[in-house]
């Protein structure tokens, strides 16, 4: 569904990803792991055109899409939630979902506020809420309800576990588990082993931009030196 | 009491219509992030627009509603035409660089206008059905300008329909925040961006328009609205309509009723007023901190030593400045000085542009300040040369530190805005106090002390002032001071983490700048032998930015080349054609598409360029 080959990016003259190629099949969770500053970010923006890519090809569903400007990339169906959030803060709950409203596809069932009310319930109950004054963990699931209003078929999910407290991250592991169940495509990005673990099918590990190690979730939970060298602190 | 309701009432007609230009220009600030200059050239256009479908339409007319709404229509399409070619190119690039751009704009319509309508008066005909008066309150009051007071809220209204009840609305309300999120959602900012444009200039046009029945119609009502577009807008907070009404509310009233007070100081009263409201609340009445455009970010590069080559080359030009002027003719000499005071000028400009990284629209005010310093002192205190040219950069260094007092707290467009305000207060003051400044007809007979009255030996004082001021400044970037300077700029919460007082720093870099502006104003009052209030007019302090901009802000040879090249141009330009303002729109215009780094910064890279490849 998106396969990523030999892609570079920098920012000025620094070199910050190099020759990284990554591949999600349908219906496919896959989690990209590596530590603060790794390129895990720059990865997500470079496949989103939010950064553009010095070489390499990324494509999805046929599509060659490296060098594409963000709204086209997003219209192919490919639905990006970064991992600052960036929910518009002025706008409410409902405002922000309508923003990111697009057509239904062909073979999906289309999202409406409501369905992602019940993913989300607590979103359910802040409808008018302004997004700049709702906690962090309700940010987190409104900028997921957000991509999901594009009926996208594969989403980048940048470190959503990310600053969350311990029952939200759990719910947030639920949210995506009952995605994957519908049958979406996600690419994670995660620094929380155990989060990442609940969730993909796949690894992929990634270190000072490039790419060291890819493999099944139950391999590399039992390759501990693998662990050891790019994961622990 | 009488008198007082009617005053209320016409302030009420004059708020409507600001608020019609200002809420245009609100809008497209807030989703593009860009200062438009040219909206009071829209504002004009549709002035002249509507004058021309209303009664000079080659097959018959439009009739008068008829012709304000197609004008209006027409200013949407141009503005439309104005973004897709020039301002899309340029979301990206400084915020100066997109003011000076549009003011590029500014020039070539105006020429344009004078071309196509002439240099006359036009008067419009008066409203169908509207032409009479009213009593209001027991008062007579003209019909049309009751009919404006209903205008602006209804325009208000359904802008607020448009903006909170449509998707569009939504849209454009999410860009506002995080354009490149909501590309990232899948909306085309393209299209949004330049649908904004549509509406803004719109806007624009309908105000002009119905300015109609009110006055003529004349090639001055561009710079005239927008200085108090500006106002209004940043008075109410930029991006925010409700906070453009109410300003434009307050501003119209202050008009009103100032005129009665204080006949002669209205334009000061307003910008006062915005003085003090952007000191109280730094983002406007309504307006919120904005925040840091996203993906904008850039690290300004760090100033390096000249390579060789170019260092032989500034000596051979300086040789060729003291060794060929004995050989030149009086014209090439009034040239040659003036090029010198401009250098300097140029010179204190990029000094709080570049190592400073504050933004002046108004630096024109301190080369002003510089040369009505040294002219009144000879006026009234019959101060010889010597006494002139030192009062010159003390009045203008004393405005640096009253004026930047204010600015340097601030940053950004608000920054820029608030020095080209208080550049409009000197520029209002040296124009409407005539008793003191001799107002249009300026100050004469500000002549050199007789050891200095030939050409030849003026060039060479000015050349030496100016030189050795401008290598103070050069000093001054490389001493501890400019490092500081430098590192505010960078990073201004690491710089006040270490210990430094990045406001004092600022406001010392700020007046310091002002002071060596006043040198260059008071050699070239008395080069010209004369002050007038064009010179600390929004032109001069464009000519200052050009110049910077022209030699590339990040280089220090940059604005002195500069200053060499616009000098040049312009006096070959004025000599060429009477068209030298569209050539020069058109030349800024192309400059900041093609040159974002200047000629100094393009030739550097091409330098550099050249030679890293052997080695690459």
């Amino acid at each position: 569904m998106l396969s990523v080959t030999g892609l570079h990016a920098h920012y000025g003259r620094a070199h910050i990803l190099s020759d990284v190629a990554l591949e999600v099949g349908t219906g496919e969770v896959v989690v990209l792991l590596g530590r603060n500053g790794a390129g895990k970010s720059t990865t997500m923006k470079a496949i989103m055109g939010l950064v553009r890519p010095s070489a390499g090809r990324v494509a999805f569903l046929g599509h060659e899409i490296a060098g594409r400007e963000p709204f086209e990339i997003a219209r192919l169906g490919l639905g990006y939630v970064p991992e600052e959030r960036r929910i518009f803060a002025d706008l409410s709950v409902l405002e922000n979902l309508e923003v990111g409203r697009r057509p239904a596809r062909d073979g999906m069932r289309p999202w409406t506020p409501e369905r992602l009310f019940a993913l989300f319930p607590s979103l359910g109950a802040m409808r008018n809420r302004p997004g700049g004054r709702m906690s962090g963990g309700e940010q987190q699931m409104l900028t997921i309800a957000r991509t999901l209003m594009g009926n996208p078929r594969l989403i980048l999910l940048d470190e959503p576990s990310e600053g969350l407290a311990p029952v939200v991250v759990e719910r947030m592991a639920e949210a995506i588990r009952s995605l994957k169940a519908e049958g979406l495509s996600i690419l994670l990005s995660e620094q929380n082993l155990h989060f990442a673990q609940a969730v993909s099918d796949r690894a992929i590990i990634i270190e000072k931009g490039r790419i060291r190690w890819q493999g099944s979730m139950s391999a590399l939970l039992a390759a501990e030196e693998v662990r050891e060298q790019y994961l622990s602190v | 009491m009488e008198n007082l309701i009617l005053q209320a009432l016409s302030g009420l007609a004059s708020a409507s219509s600001l608020f019609l230009v200002a809420s245009g220009l609100t809008v497209i600030f807030g989703v593009s992030r860009i200062v438009n200059f040219a909206h009071g050239s829209f504002y004009m256009l549709g002035a002249y627009l509507a004058w021309t479908f209303v009664t000079n339409l080659p097959r018959g007319h439009l009739g008068f509603w008829g012709g304000v709404l197609g004008a209006a229509l027409a200013v949407g399409v141009i503005g439309m035409a104005v973004e897709m070619l020039l301002l899309r190119r340029i979301y990206r690039a400084p915020e100066l660089f997109q003011l000076l751009a549009t003011f590029g704009v500014v020039l070539i319509v105006q020429d344009l206008a004078l071309l196509i309508w002439g240099p006359q008066d036009l008067l419009g005909p008066r409203a169908p059905g509207l032409r009479g008066s009213t009593e209001v309150l027991g008062l007579r009051f003209p019909l049309y300008e009751l009919f404006l007071i209903g205008v602006g809220p209804v325009v208000l209204g359904l802008l607020w329909l448009l903006f909170y009840r449509t998707r569009w609305g939504t849209l454009v309300r999410a860009a506002t925040q995080d354009r490149e999120m909501v590309g990232a959602l899948g909306v085309n900012q393209r299209m949004l961006f330049t649908s904004v444009f549509f509406l803004g200039s719109l806007l624009a046009g309908l105000g002009g328009a119905l300015q109609l029945p009110r006055e003529s119609v004349n090639l001055h009502m561009d710079l005239s609205i927008i200085a108090e577009a500006f106002v209004v807008v940043v008075v109410g907070g930029l991006g925010s309509l409700s906070g453009a009404a109410l300003a434009a509310l307050l501003i119209g009233e202050l008009h009103a009723f100032g005129i009665l007070i204080f006949p002669k100081i209205t334009l000061v009263l307003v910008f006062l007023v915005m003085a003090v409201v952007l000191v109280i609340r730094p983002h406007g009445l309504l307006g919120r901190p904005q925040e840091a455009a996203r993906g904008t970010g850039m690290a300004e590069p760090v100033i390096r030593a000249a390579p060789p080559a170019l260092k032989w080359l500034g000596l051979a030009a300086l040789i060729a400045a003291i060794l060929l002027p004995p050989f030149a003719g009086d014209y090439a000499l009034t040239v040659l000085t003036d090029m010198a005071v401009f250098i300097l000028f140029a010179a204190s400009l990029h000094f709080i542009m570049g190592p400073g990284g504050m933004a002046s629209f108004g630096h024109a005010a301190y080369f002003g300040l510089g040369a009505y310093g040294a002219a009144l002192a000879v006026k009234w205190l019959a101060a010889p040369m010597g006494l002139g040219l030192a009062l010159a950069p003390l009045a203008a260094g004393l405005g640096g530190l009253v004026f930047g007092w204010f600015c340097v707290r601030l940053s950004g467009v608000y920054s820029a805005m608030l020095t080209l305000a208080f550049a409009q207060i000197t520029w209002s003051i040296a124009f409407q106090w005539v008793e003191l400044t001799g107002g249009d007809n300026g100050i004469l007979g500000v002549w050199p002390a007789p050891w200095a009255a030939g050409k030849l030996t003026y060039y060479y004082l000015t050349l030496a002032l100016c030189l050795g001021a401008t290598l103070i400044l050069r000093r001054i970037i490389h001493a501890p001071f400019g490092y500081a300077l430098r590192a505010q700029r960078d990073s201004p919460l690491r710089a006040e983490a270490i210990g430094m007082d990045g406001f004092r720093i600022r406001w010392a870099g700020f007046a310091l700048a002002a002071c060596m502006a006043g040198i260059a104003g008071g050699l070239f009052a008395y080069a010209k032998g004369s002050v007038f209030p064009t010179y600390l007019d929004i032109p001069r302090s464009v000519d200052a930015l050009l110049m910077v901009l022209l030699g590339g802000v990040q280089t220090l040879s940059g604005p002195i080349a500069g200053a060499i090249a616009f000098t040049g141009l312009q006096e070959q330009l004025s000599r060429m054609t009477d068209l030298w303002r569209l050539v020069l729109g058109i030349v800024i215009v192309l400059l900041v598409l093609f040159f974002p780094q200047g000629l100094a910064g393009a030739a550097r890279s091409a330098w550099e360029a050249r030679d890293a490849r052997p080695n690459a």
